[in-house]
């Protein structure tokens, strides 16, 4: 009985200790994704475009990142590019996974505009739309619906993969935890409560873009 | 008034449209007719410039048109297409499809445009229709909603593929008297469509195109009637 309530009463604390780590994994993952999201928009436009360069340019970036691992992206952005101008952790950490990210949006940004019919782009065409209307107006409204469901599940990988930014000693909930390990030696109880943390994180996401879906769904037919 | 002078467009080896010439006057209506495969798509599709011509000239009101030009969008806007499946924009509602082009091109004031798109509704019998989605409507009321998208941008001349080939019998008349209405009302218009009675009421003239030319043309009662050639005999035997 008293090992179930020394453990319960550690754990307790090192749920206090983390816990304020939760909102620099959140504010890092949101950053990040933003950027990716942008970058990955932008990409998905010039894979589907019409200007040869820019869709050349578009595929080179896509492969390379897709090529790497995302931890060996932060280390070269971080000691690489990060140290040539002075940038500090977290715009490092952010940025590498906020690029690392865009190459995948890309690719589901670009799947979701093939997926809307031709007749839309020629029926927006007949009327006198450009392009840039077309796609403003007729064709990244209808292929937005199309790739919410795979970009909301990029979304809480990218949640799992702030993690890495711990590497670069980016205080978010894995270093925290680390730290808390490191100086009790608590390793089971630690990463329990990490681990639990970044699931109810998940969880949470899931179930709120879950919802999300079906409200989309119901929304057209 | 629309002219099409010695039009010629290729997709790889195969002639799609081969020297294909005619005037449709304004205010008057002309009927491609032909089977699939003859050109009559493509060429309703070069005079809305969605392709490009590999030889000859297509003249609307005097302006050549120029599909390799920069602003062809601009040309574009002057020609309204209605398509064989409709194409309605299906995240907007029936009164944003019609109100697109006239807000996003002609960068007009959202008030008098959705004056004149409810005007256009009722023109085409859908006043009640303009808060819906394009997927509560039927084949036919969302046949209409693309005439009245593509009259929102005051075209000079309507171009019809096939506009009624998609739709359930019972559902053909709608469209049908929509577009008598149309001809009637003095509108340009060249229709690719089979629907002889239609051809037989406002056509001026019909051209029935095999293999990418025109192989013989004249007013419908002349060609329904008394076709001078074999292929067009042939082709008038199968579709009626």
């Amino acid at each position: 009985m008293d090992w179930i309530a020394h453990q319960l009463k550690l754990i307790g604390r090192i749920f206090v200790y983390l816990l304020p780590a939760v909102p620099e994994t959140l504010k890092i993952t949101i950053v990040a994704f933003t950027l990716a999201l942008v970058l990955g928009v932008l990409i998905g436009i010039a894979r589907t475009g019409s200007v040869r360069t820019a869709r050349a340019a578009a595929t080179v970036y896509v492969d390379v990142l897709r090529g790497i691992p995302l931890l060996v992206q932060i280390f070269f952005l971080y000691f690489g590019i990060g140290r040539l101008l002075n940038l500090s952790r977290f715009p490092s950490g952010v940025l590498a996974i906020g690029i690392g990210y865009s190459a995948y949006i890309g690719e589901t940004v670009r799947a979701g505009i093939q997926a809307v019919p031709r007749g839309q782009w020629e029926a927006a065409r007949s009327l006198g739309l450009s392009t840039p209307q077309c796609l403003r107006h007729v064709i990244l409204p209808q292929a937005m619906r199309i790739v919410i469901p795979p970009v909301l599940n990029d979304f809480v990988a990218c949640l799992k993969d702030s993690s890495l930014v711990s590497i670069i000693g980016l205080r978010e909930l894995t270093r925290a935890g680390r730290e808390y390990y490191s100086s009790t030696f608590s390793d089971f109880q630690t990463w329990t409560v990490v681990a639990i943390l970044y699931l109810a994180m998940t969880l949470i996401l899931t179930r709120v873009s879950g919802a999300l879906e079906r409200r989309l769904r119901q929304g057209e037919g | 008034m629309v002219r099409v002078e010695h039009v010629t467009k290729r997709f790889g080896k195969v002639v799609a449209v081969g020297d294909v010439s005619f005037i449709v006057p304004r205010g008057t209506t002309t009927v491609l007719i032909g089977p699939s495969g003859s050109g009559k798509s493509t060429v309703l599709r070069l005079v809305n410039a969605l392709e490009r011509l590999d030889a000859g000239r297509i003249v609307i009101d005097d302006v050549p048109l120029d599909p390799a030009a920069r602003n062809v969008h601009f040309v574009r806007a002057e020609t309204g297409m209605v398509f064989q499946h409709f194409h309605l924009f299906p995240h907007m509602t029936v009164l944003a499809n019609v109100t697109l082009g006239p807000r996003v091109v002609r960068k007009r004031p959202r008030a008098p445009v959705e004056e004149e798109a409810r005007a256009l509704l009722a023109r085409v019998g859908l006043a009640d229709k303009a808060d819906r989605y394009p997927r509560q409507l039927s084949g036919g009321e969302q046949q209409r909603v693309a005439i009245a998208r593509a009259l929102a941008m005051r075209p000079k001349v309507m171009l019809f593929d096939e506009p009624t080939s998609a739709l359930d019998p019972e559902m053909i008349r709608e469209v049908l008297d929509a577009m008598l209405d149309l001809a009637r009302g003095g509108m340009t218009m060249i229709v690719a469509s089979h629907e002889m009675g239609f051809a037989r009421e406002v056509a001026h003239e019909v051209f029935f195109l095999d293999r990418g030319e025109v192989v013989e043309s004249g007013p419908p009662a002349d060609l329904f009637d008394r076709p001078r050639q074999q292929r067009t005999r042939d082709f008038l035997s199968k579709i009626l």
